[in-house]
């Protein structure tokens, strides 16, 4: 469906504002609803990246009108093409969000040739101008909420030792990993994160293994980058450690250890877009951002949260959320004693730099292979 | 030390201590494979067998209250999952491992349906027995916080090494494990004996199952299990078909599970993947060593698939 096409007018003929699939009319077939189709890699209710999609899926089915369409559990091979395929032709879906990392290339892409009417918008941001203009890609900074939890976690660890539980060393992890222990050298110069690499996404047993012997090194405070938080949190929490969630809020998990958490923010995100639709903008096709653009939030503080902690974190919150703060501004060294941003120059949120890293700042006890 | 630190010290500790959380799994499938394959067949679907008794028996928990019941329902499982394997075989020109590769699909793809509402809530866990009174280093306590099914599972090699040399039962299974013609002889039926055998180390693989929710890792997801019930199976030849050699097999697979993050965790970092890898690495040294072109498996039932 061509959604640049729907004027203020057609919107009005709607009974409703947002029953766009009657509005436009391209679809006669089916009734005065929209349909959204997600797709997700993993479980829906996995406390982590899958179920934080389907957060912001469950804000659509809110908004009178749409009609949600989701299916779990989709691998990122041709299966994902099927899915698409049947959302389309069997649900009406008219509006796609593929969620996973690998659905982009080559499925999406594909699909969104082979349908050029409809709009996909794939969570990755991998975007680039040769593909088609009906795909978009969306992502977010959540190093932002990451630096935050990291203040709290360096205010909060008594020992000064933080623990990192993260899957591969890739750029986005090893962003992850440094915004966390640059917040926490904020908090406390002294602070030190271990990181240990579990080898892949979802990996219980080993990630429970890494929560006990960073537990057992002396660290007090844990957060992650895996897909499923929940076993670090709970074994964590067992031990009478703290933690700082990831994905989504895992606080009922360990009601007293979860101090904050880097969470992100697709239940703001999706109507906006869906806004955006129905208002007939376009949706940029490489859209992303981090506090201040809604798309990562912070959880609320846990009451082991002390005063000072609360508000040096919402002080810099504060900062990010305005728009005038910079995490990684040089000088920083790595935890080789390599100078990896010189002194004076500062790497914004959107600069490509960022992307390909490669390292581990000063204060990481750990290596990237 | 002053800190809560016990520095290097970390790393055999780990080990030790993972060797008795992460063992236990590895131990209740491969007894309870070790007694299957004595009668003469593989059960390869223990893979599925472990990952229904996991979420069964975290269902049942949550529902219940009680986590001992949980443990119940995943052997009762297991032990019907074990049923379906060995009646399925019971039929003419029936092959084993195919069935076996069938049943651990269905048995993980059932419980991944049946198990999505159960992903959230959080059931109510085994008890630990606390070993680690006579220290005062949390570290050495933490890793003596022993569940009671490891210990029930460490009694259990020993008794059914008693059992496979003394035992009328014992004897009976492995006759029928050797030579089915000769437990024919006898008057025994061999399908019924097979039947009992697979029912009895599917109860196992389910008991093993319910302790991966409910203690260790301790919580019910997807990727639970990540191949430790086929990793279990494989034991059971590594182990020459002896459930003291299971018991040591699956002790060294949980140390060597351990030791990659230990590592890790030390400041050891380069070539993780190597480490994270040791239990493999362990697996093919050890058959490398032991394995010789002069003669079959010692130890192999006569009448298993593989080597008849």
């Amino acid at each position: 469906m061509d959604f640049g096409r729907i004027s203020r007018r057609h919107l009005l003929q709607g009974s409703a504002a947002l029953s766009l699939g009657a509005a436009v009319g391209v679809r006669p077939a089916f009734a005065a609803e929209t349909t959204i189709g997600f797709i997700y890699v993993g479980s829906r209710d996995d406390y982590g990246y899958n179920q934080a999609h389907a957060q912001g899926a469950a804000a659509l089915k809110k908004i009178p009108g749409l009609k949600v369409v989701e299916e779990e559990k989709v691998p990122e091979t041709d299966a994902v093409e099927k899915t698409i395929e049947s959302m389309i032709n069997l649900d009406g879906a008219t509006l796609l969000f593929p969620t996973s990392f690998g659905y982009y290339n080559p499925h999406t892409t594909k699909m969104a040739t082979k349908y050029p009417k409809l709009r996909f918008e794939h969570c990755g941001g991998l975007w680039t101008d040769k593909d088609p203009k009906n795909a978009g890609s969306y992502f977010g900074y959540i190093d932002e909420a990451q630096y935050i939890s990291g203040i709290v976690a360096g205010h909060t660890s008594k020992s000064g030792k933080l623990g990192f539980v993260a899957a591969k060393p890739i750029p986005q992890v090893l962003r992850n990993i440094n915004a966390f222990t640059l917040g926490a050298r904020l908090a406390n110069p002294k602070a030190t994160t271990q990181v240990i690499f579990t080898g892949d996404w979802s990996m219980p047993v080993k990630e429970a293994e890494a929560t006990n012997s960073l537990i057992d090194q002396g660290v007090d405070v844990l957060t992650c980058h895996v897909d499923g938080p929940k076993t670090m949190v709970e074994n964590a929490a067992r031990r009478g450690a703290m933690v700082c969630g990831y994905h989504c809020n895992q606080s009922a998990l360990a009601p007293k250890a979860y101090l904050t958490g880097a969470e992100w923010n697709w239940e703001a995100l999706y109507p906006k877009f869906v806004k955006m639709i129905a208002a007939g903008q376009e949706i940029p096709n490489f859209y992303r951002g981090g506090l201040k653009e809604e798309i990562v939030k912070v959880s609320s503080y846990g009451e082991a949260v002390s005063a000072e902690a609360r508000k040096h974190a919402d002080d810099i919150k504060a900062k990010l959320t305005a728009g005038n703060y910079v995490i990684f501004k040089g000088p920083i060294t790595d935890n080789k004693g390599k100078t990896v941003i010189a002194a004076g120059t500062e790497r914004g949120q959107q600069d490509p730099e960022l992307e390909k890293m490669d390292y581990l700042v000063e204060g990481v006890i750990g290596a990237t292979s | 030390m002053a800190d809560g630190s016990i520095g290097l010290w970390t790393v055999p500790l780990a080990v030790f201590g993972g060797a008795i959380r992460v063992s236990t799994p590895f131990l209740f499938v491969s007894l309870g494979e070790c007694i299957t394959e004595r009668s003469g067949r593989i059960n390869l679907g223990l893979e599925g067998t472990l990952v229904m008794g996991a979420m069964s028996a975290y269902g049942i928990s949550y529902l219940s209250g009680s986590p001992w019941l949980g443990v119940l329902a995943a052997g009762v499982t297991g032990a019907l999952l074990g049923a379906l394997h060995a009646g399925i075989c019971s039929l003419p020109r029936v092959n084993d491992i195919a069935v076996g590769i069938a049943l651990m699909l269905f048995g993980t793809g059932l419980a991944f349906y049946l198990g999505k509402p159960l992903i959230e809530p959080t059931a109510p866990r085994l008890p630990a027995i606390d070993f680690g009174w006579w220290s005062d280093i949390p570290q050495v306590r933490a890793a003596l916080r022993i569940n009671v099914m490891f210990l029930i599972g460490v009694a259990l090699a020993p008794i059914l090494y008693w059992a496979f040399r003394t035992t009328r039962w014992g004897l009976l299974i492995r006759t029928v494990g050797e030579s089915s013609d000769a437990a024919r002889a006898m008057g025994h039926s061999v399908l019924l004996i097979r039947l009992r055998a697979t029912m009895v180390g599917g109860f196992l693989a389910g008991i093993g199952g319910s302790f991966l929710s409910l203690f260790y890792p301790g919580s019910w997801n997807e990727g639970l299990s990540s191949g430790q019930g086929i990793t279990a199976v494989a034991l059971v030849i590594f182990a020459r078909w002896d459930p003291m050699l299971c018991l040591w097999a699956s002790l060294a697979f949980g140390g060597a599970a351990a030791l990659g993050p230990a590592l890790q965790s030390v400041g050891v970092t380069s070539g993780y993947h190597l480490f994270n890898a040791a239990p493999y690495i362990l697996t093919l040294a050890i058959m490398i060593i032991t394995c010789s072109p002069k003669r079959t498996l010692t130890g192999a039932p006569a009448e298993l698939s593989i080597t008849r």
